[in-house]
């Protein structure tokens, strides 16, 4: 019977191959989103346009604002005056202003002996894009701070991420959500279509266990699955320049867990579904929802209400992707992240095992 | 030997009866018609016996084996066409015919000889894709796939459905030559001219069955007179002759109408009433199947 | 020529290579059950298509209820019924919905509409059951149904396709029954089916292969002409020699 086995394989293959549109879609997505996140859909700080008022421009204020303009996130647009702060920041031709106090040398010089006083240097930023202007802010008064004195009251260091790129934060959360797309959206809309199209009828009517046909539907997937895995890994790593610094093979045999999990989650649906739409929207609103959502891929876990939090914890992505993100970015060996993987593969476990049962070799 | 045999099942799907105590058996060999319309719960026979479904009530046997308790024997041993058009439209006819022979775990070759006759037809389109065959070849690549393991009993749920009529006629002969070779076949069909081509046959009507015979004892049941009437307008007659005293029914049927002959019913009587429509002809006919039918499904 | 309903003169059309319907030519005068036969892919539907003004034919004329098919599809959908096996009703829908939303798809107005449905439903029987989703109506009554809705609006014609597939004989005949008297009182019948004991029903039949239309005349006259006992007989003399499928 291995023989029935494989011809089921090669079947399934051979609709996959010949429905080419759905595979050349399957392999554009991460392609795109890849390019997407990590080019245009930016979270950067980058050519800040920054404006300065200076009643006197000393030389400590030109010095300062010298090293404004060399540094790479910001371009220093001119120095204007005082009421025209407003006007420029709200058609957008500065992002930010820096404002310095008319005596500010002098207030420097207590500044440095240690009294106490008013503000010098204030910044008036466009919050219109809040993560921009945090990050903006964060960097001028780091660069402003320098000339204000010698000596250092704080140093921040960003660590594993230190030029913050956004696009490094994206790619767990891109894996998270293409490999619910490829293998549970597919297995169940390729299940679903059988059913729809009666062929199920014949094939539950012959001497193949259930068991068989499921294993045989999700090799397959399982294959193009991993194609889209290394493409990711490739494009993460020579295209984005994500560190991987945890060694690949634990990211490879993590997301080859979740894939299985994915797939299970895909015959979970098959069993529910009874149409191709409704199998298609089962996965797109129950399973890719929450995954933006709540997976911590846009919004980090911390932030959200102490329901959703709750609600979090039952969604595989949000393991999948902490974990992932750990050993690419953080370079954390896959060893440290043994509780989620242990959390995905007692999922991985409970949802195939619930998939099998549901999978009956009746119509009923 | 019984091929088939079912006792007083039942089966019902939410408030809808599809099934309702159905008995009857099919003997080995023979070539056995479910004839009714659409909702007369064909299908759910079909997967009952197939095991596809579980009876609320009553047992039936397929090859000797129970259709709750022996299951799995029952699926290696039958063949199945559901009433779909159940293959893989993005595989060729070649891969279609391969694949059913691998799920059942006989390769083509063993079983050549016995589906030559009908695969040979469609041979030369064997690289086409199956989505791409005509209604006739597709219903050959059906029947081809369904007998691939060897079945000893071939379930066709309306395999002629929407299929014109040569290609129904030649799937009949197919039949004919199946059974020859020892086959049980249950087949389905909405189309009574077909029950004539069928050793007995069963007619089925909302979930029950209304009479078992051969298509020559169902007829011979008929018990009343029947009459074709014609005349130049038909739709007229029709009228005007539900009017007529003795006349129990009257309904169009084919070039004429057919004419139930009821107590007091002269024919005689009805020509002279009748007069007065141009062309007017009656004369006695030799009741049908479906003239059966209509009779039983107004009881 | 106003009792001419459908003309059409060397109507075809191509998809490529393939001509789906080659030079077909035929009138229907009104009120007549016309019956229009052929093997699957014989281009039944191509041609139905063009007649609906569903499809634009690639050469050749016709006019519906004296509309030119080329150029004045929208008048003729105005005009005609149209039904089939696929598509008939709205299954989520109650019979009077159904019927409201046809007659206004149709463009009757409000009170047209509710008067003609009121009508209709009382002809069919069917007030009791005005209310009743679709879905749960046994399929005879949808099919009924439907006929019903097609000719709502008092269509020049009503095209059938495959209207009776699988439906039981009595439900079938009153089916039937309908059609003859909506052809009595004036509207022309185009139909299509499967059965040929329906062909017979028909005043005049044509039998389509292979693109062409091979025989157009009354059943008698066909049967005499192909010395045949029955239209069964009689097509299946005409479509065995059809070289095409689907």
């Amino acid at each position: 019977m291995q023989n029935n086995f494989l011809s089921f394989v090669k079947k399934e293959s051979l609709h996959i191959l010949r429905d080419s549109r759905t595979m050349l879609i399957v392999m554009l997505i991460p392609v795109v989103l890849m390019v997407l996140f990590g080019f245009a859909i930016s979270t950067e700080v980058n050519n800040i346009k920054v404006a300065v008022v200076a009643p006197n421009r000393t030389d400590a204020i030109r010095k300062a604002v010298t090293q404004l303009a060399q540094n790479d996130y910001f371009s220093f647009y001119g120095y204007i005056s005082n009421d025209q702060v407003d006007k420029k920041l709200r058609s957008g031709e500065v992002n930010a202003v820096v404002l310095f106090v008319p005596d500010y040398e002098r207030r420097m010089v207590d500044v440095g002996s240690g009294v106490s006083g008013s503000p010098v240097i204030q910044l008036i930023l466009d919050a219109s894009n809040v993560n921009t202007a945090g990050a903006a802010s964060g960097y001028l008064q780091s660069i402003l701070w320098g000339p204000v004195s010698q000596q250092t009251l704080f140093e921040t260091r960003m660590l594993f991420n230190p030029q913050m790129k956004s696009a490094f934060n994206f790619v767990p959360g891109i894996m998270g959500l293409i490999f619910i797309l490829v293998c549970a959206m597919m297995t169940s809309v390729s299940i679903v279509r059988e059913k729809e199209m009666g062929t199920m009828e014949v094939l539950l009517v012959s001497p193949v266990r259930p068991f068989k046909i499921i294993m045989a539907k999700m090799i397959p997937y399982f294959a193009i699955s991993c194609i889209v895995l290394l493409l990711i890994l490739f494009l993460a790593h020579y295209l984005l320049g994500v560190p991987m610094s945890g060694g690949v093979w634990g990211i490879l045999s993590l997301s080859m867990l979740y894939l299985v999990l994915s797939l299970s989650l895909g015959l979970l649906v098959s069993t529910i579904a009874q149409t191709q739409v409704a199998a298609l929207l089962i996965s797109a609103m129950v399973m890719m929802m929450p995954i933006l959502m709540l997976s911590g891929m846009l919004f980090p876990i911390e932030n959200l209400p102490k329901f959703f939090q709750v609600v979090s914890t039952l969604i595989p992505a949000r393991w999948y992707i902490d974990a992932v993100r750990k050993m690419m970015i953080q370079g954390v060996p896959i060893a440290e992240v043994w509780s989620n993987c242990a959390i995905l593969f007692g999922m991985t476990v409970l949802l195939l095992g619930v998939s099998f049962k549901k999978f009956n070799d009746k119509l009923e | 030997m019984e091929a088939i045999e079912i006792y007083d099942i039942s089966k019902s799907f939410g408030p809808v009866h599809a099934l309702e105590s159905v008995s009857f058996t099919v003997r080995a060999g023979e070539l056995f018609g479910l004839i009714g319309p659409d909702g007369a719960g064909k299908t759910t026979l079909f997967r009952l016996l197939t095991t596809l479904l579980i009876p609320d009530r009553g047992t039936a046997r397929v090859g000797g084996y129970d259709i709750v308790a022996d299951y799995r024997a029952i699926r290696s041993c039958v063949g199945y066409m559901p009433g779909r058009f159940s293959l893989y439209p993005d595989l060729t006819v070649e891969e279609n015919l391969n694949f059913f022979a691998a799920l059942f775990g006989v390769t083509v070759a063993q079983s050549y000889n016995l589906v030559a006759p009908i695969y040979r037809q469609i041979e030369p389109f064997k690289n086409r894709r199956a989505g791409k065959l005509s209604g006739g070849m597709k219903q050959k690549l059906a029947l081809s796939c369904a007998l691939i393991h060897r079945p000893q009993i071939l379930f066709l749920d309306e395999p002629t459905t929407g299929v014109d009529a040569v290609s129904r006629s030649e799937f009949w002969n197919m039949l004919s030559d199946l059974r020859q070779r020892g086959i049980t076949i249950l087949v389905s069909t909405p189309y009574m001219d077909e029950a004539s081509r069928c050793d007995r046959i069963a007619l089925c009507n909302e979930g029950r069955i209304m009479g078992i015979d051969t298509p020559r004892g169902i007829v011979h049941q008929y018990d009343t007179e029947l009459y074709a009437v014609r005349a130049h307008n038909m739709y007229a007659l029709l009228e005007e002759a539900r009017k007529v005293e003795g006349v129990d029914a009257c309904y169009p049927f084919g070039e004429a109408h057919h004419l139930v002959a009821g107590l007091g019913f002269d024919s005689g009587h009805f020509a002279e009433r009748l007069g007065f429509l141009d062309g007017l002809h009656i004369e006695p006919v030799a009741p049908t199947i479906e003239d059966v039918f209509i009779k039983l499904m107004k009881r | 020529m106003n009792d001419v309903v459908i003309s059409v003169r060397e109507l075809t059309k191509r998809f490529g290579d393939f001509i789906a319907v080659n030079r077909i030519s035929f009138d229907v005068p009104r009120g007549e059950i016309f019956g229009f036969l052929g093997a699957n892919g014989a281009g039944k539907t191509t041609a139905m298509r063009m007649l609906c003004g569903l499809s634009y034919p690639s050469a050749g004329s016709g006019t519906v209820a004296g509309y030119d098919i080329r150029c004045e599809s929208e008048r003729i959908k105005r005009c005609i019924g149209y039904m089939s096996q696929r598509f008939s009703l709205y299954n989520d829908l109650t019979v009077r919905e159904n019927m409201l939303l046809f007659a206004g798809i149709y463009g009757l107005s409000r009170r047209e509409a509710l008067a003609g449905s009121e009508r209709m439903l009382g002809k069919l029987d069917f007030v009791s059951e005005g209310d009743t989703l679709v879905g749960s109506l046994p399929l005879g009554w949808k099919q009924k149904l439907s006929f019903a809705i097609a000719t709502l609006h008092s269509p020049e014609v009503v095209f059938l396709d495959e209207p009776t597939g699988g439906v039981d004989p009595v439900t079938r005949r009153q089916f039937w029954e309908m059609i003859y008297e909506a052809a009595s009182q004036g509207t022309t019948i185009f139909v299509t089916t499967h059965y040929m004991d329906e062909a017979e029903y028909c005043s005049r039949v044509s039998v389509m292969v292979d693109g062409e239309i091979r025989a157009l005349d009354t059943p008698a006259r066909l049967k005499q002409q192909y010395a045949a006992n029955s239209m069964d007989e009689v097509f299946r003399i005409l479509a065995r020699g059809a070289k095409r499928g689907e």
